[in-house]
């Protein structure tokens, strides 16, 4: 749907807001507490609203777009000043810059706010890579990982460019690729509960591909996929366990490599 | 030949339980990802520029658009512009009215066999039925039709009709089926003990019935793409032929069909061109040695105006039926065709599939996707199949919205308990304080968290809450 071409850029800010999405808040906060760290390491001071709850996605494409609009709504509100919106997960970010001007259409007071939202909403990753413009200096030993990008986010949000991108300043990790790079994890939110047995062969199959490149670990810029990938690993008893991207950059970088 | 009796109709309803047994079954699992990849790698060879690609999207969306937007009036052009041309134009609202409409047509003309070219409206109508229970015979002679109508079975891809089976079972199929032929594992030898049934088949029929890709309504003019020249065949050796297509496929002008066919090869065999591709303007004239003296053409609309009145699911009609949505899906990659128990399989099934079949029968099929969206990625003519996945999902779920039609089917997956579930998680949402403590509770509980998580934890170990919340751990920062 973002045929519009290329994303122009603004100039590195002074302050930011940032969306830590529902799925970090209870499964992982310490990616949402990384994104913090790497955040202000650049100088940059980060607001967290503390009403802040989900960005409406799951209703809205399980089909109920009044409970999704009703939640959206009450996000819609927390980012009064013109600061940049920084979402650590890419699908999220997608539904905040592309979903939510579409949920307002019918109220121009508020499609005019959607897009104003729309507009500062950036994933992480790319916000690190074009508007903060970081220099990473990788303090890590060599290490090879595998990078699965979700799909809203790829198709939606270009994310896995930008991951690379950050990966490729890391100079002791080799990024390898793996079969069937850009297909579906098989999370799909509510679809890994309505059709688990494909959700599960899909699933599957992309643990097998990410092993199979003999990578160390899997890295993803979102919480989704990688709970789902890294709940299929455990439940087949399997060490080989994925991080978030923002987890992995901070530890690289910081010393901190033996936290967790 | 009389196999069509055998054919097992299977309900969209119980898709859950057929794709259970499909992803477990290991060989056609290897078999679809194998044929998929191969027709993925040859389409990526079709456009290695990708900004021509979107330019060439651009130009098939927008004149797959127009054509809709001008619809009825391009079909009463293509229907006056044909009786010119000496053709029989029949209107058939369902299914039931386009079988027997043809089935009409060939008892005047007391035909025991008509020979088919490849047509998924017909396989849509369920036109093999019909035939049988009239007693003709109705020969595919594609040879992919022509193997999965031997063995009884429905096609499994919409171009590929036979890409579930291994050529070893086609082997089998042959010499148990065919009278005279002996074993052979050899493509060639299969494909020739094909063709000398069917030719034998062309020369005795007196009707012959073909599908349409596009209708030029200017000119009155049938187009039809193929690459086994079965298709010329069905269409000039019988004596009467009848081409069957949906009311969508119209477009204005000759110019409007290369550029849609163009990517129509490109996206579906990743060919550049078929082999063949016929252009059908009317029976044999005075004078001329070859055709068919009489020529038919049956326009169904069987669930295609409910589409075409709703803005948005209007853009399903697009579809120019070239299967790279279900080339690229991760789900028909492991499901197949057959499991979705709808003539379209995969993405472009699930759109369309509810319009014909009601939601009643059809609202699983919607929620069969993960929405990853590389069926919108690759639709040559830029059909938001996504978008309308979660449409239909919510229709299934709804009441028509106010000022809305109801849709065939609206509300069939109406639950109290799915409802209330989703009412529960927007006051929770949208109340951060109550939000934040239920955060708190269920870090705080999280040793009690079920084990047991429905789908999720069929092969996935259960989620379990952090030991604090992000907002939490925000929280104690900013007191420090
Ligand atoms: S929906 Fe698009 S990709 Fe799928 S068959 Fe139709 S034209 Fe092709």
């Amino acid at each position: 749907m973002d045929a519009a071409g290329p994303r122009h850029y603004p100039d590195k800010p002074a302050k930011v807001y940032l969306f830590g999405t529902c799925l970090i808040d209870m499964f992982c906060p310490e990616a949402g507490m990384d994104a913090l760290r790497l955040l202000e390491r650049e100088g940059i001071e980060v607001l967290f609203p503390a009403d802040q709850t989900c960005c409406g996605q799951p209703a809205h494409s399980s089909g109920f777009p009044e409970q999704a609009r009703a939640v959206a709504l009450a996000q819609l509100q927390l980012f009064p000043e013109a600061w940049p919106v920084i979402v650590p997960s890419g699908s999220c970010a997608g539904t905040m810059r592309h979903h939510y001007p579409e949920m307002f259409a019918d109220d121009p007071r508020l499609r005019a706010q959607a897009n104003a939202l729309a507009e500062r909403v950036f994933e992480l990753s790319e916000f690190l890579v074009h508007v903060a413009k970081v220099s990473l200096a990788d303090q890590g030993v060599p290490a090879r990982v595998a990078l699965h990008t979700s799909c809203a986010a790829r198709r939606e949000m270009g994310t896995h460019e930008h991951g690379r991108a950050l990966l490729a300043q890391l100079g002791a990790v080799e990024v390898v690729m793996h079969e069937h790079e850009s297909e579906c994890c098989g999370f799909g939110g509510t679809f890994s509960l309505k059709h688990p047995a494909i959700s599960s062969a899909m699933a599957g199959d992309k643990v097998d591909a990410l092993k199979e490149t003999g990578a160390e670990t899997f890295l993803s810029a979102d919480c989704g996929c990688m709970l789902s990938l890294n709940h299929t690993l455990q439940k087949r008893r399997d060490g080989f366990q994925g991080q978030h991207l923002a987890t992995f950059l901070w530890q690289r970088t910081s010393g901190e490599g033996g936290r967790q | 030949m009389n196999n069509s009796q055998q054919l097992n109709f299977v309900p969209a309803s119980e898709f859950k339980q057929r794709a259970s047994v499909a992803v477990a079954d290991a060989h056609l699992r290897k078999s679809f990802r194998g044929a998929m990849d191969f027709l993925i790698s040859k389409r990526a060879g079709q456009f290695p520029n990708p900004e021509a690609l979107e330019r060439q999207r651009s130009l098939a969306e927008h004149i797959r658009k127009y054509s809709l937007a001008r619809l009825p009036e391009l079909l009463e052009q293509l229907e006056h512009k044909l009786t010119d041309n000496g053709v029989q134009v029949h209107w058939a609202e369902d299914g039931e009215e386009a079988c027997a409409i043809i089935v009409g047509i060939a008892q005047r003309h007391s035909t025991k066999l008509m020979v088919k070219g490849k047509s998924m409206v017909s396989e849509e109508v369920e036109l093999n039925h019909a035939m049988a229970a009239a007693g003709i015979d109705a020969l595919e002679s594609d040879m992919g039709e022509y193997i999965v109508q031997l063995d009884g079975e429905k096609p499994s891809h919409i171009i590929m009709p036979a890409i579930h089976k291994t050529k070893e079972q086609i082997a089998r199929l042959f010499a148990d089926k065919v009278p005279g032929a002996g074993y052979t594992e050899s493509v060639d030898e299969l494909i020739g003990i094909g063709r000398a049934v069917l030719r034998e088949k062309f020369m005795n029929a007196e009707v012959g019935l073909s599908g349409v890709n596009f209708a030029v309504a200017e000119t009155g003019t049938l187009c039809l793409v193929e690459n086994e020249g079965n298709g010329r065949m069905c269409t000039t050796v019988p004596d009467v032929h009848i081409a069957i297509t949906g009311i969508e496929k119209v477009v204005e002008k000759l110019e409007h069909v290369p550029p849609l066919f163009g990517l129509l090869t490109r996206s579906a065999t990743g060919q550049a061109i078929t082999t063949y591709f016929n252009m059908i303007s009317g029976p044999r004239k005075p004078g001329e040695k070859d055709g068919p003296g009489e020529m038919h053409l049956v326009l169904v609309d069987n669930g295609r105006t409910q589409a075409y009145g709703d803005e948005q699911l209007r853009s399903t009609l697009q579809c120019i039926r070239c299967g790279a949505c279900m080339n690229h899906c991760p789900v028909y990659t492991r499901i197949g065709g057959h499991a979705y128990g709808t003539t379209y399989p995969g993405p472009i099934g699930e759109i369309i599939s509810p319009h014909m079949l009601g939601l009643n029968a059809t609202h699983v099929l919607p929620t069969a996707s993960s929405l990853c969206g590389a069926c919108g990625e690759v639709c040559p003519v830029r059909i938001p199949i996504p978008e309308l996945l979660v449409r239909l999902r919510e229709e299934a779920q709804h009441d028509a919205r106010p000022g809305h039609a109801a849709l065939r089917g609206q509300g069939a997956a109406k639950s109290r308990l799915v409802d209330a579930i989703w009412s529960g998680w927007a006051a929770l949402y949208t109340r951060p304080a109550l939000y934040r403590a239920f955060g708190w509770l269920a870090t705080r509980f999280r040793a009690l968290t079920p084990p047991m998580q429905g789908g999720w934890t069929v092969s996935r170990t259960p989620m379990k809450p952090a030991a604090r919340t992000l907002h939490e751990l925000m929280a104690a920062r900013k007191k420090r």
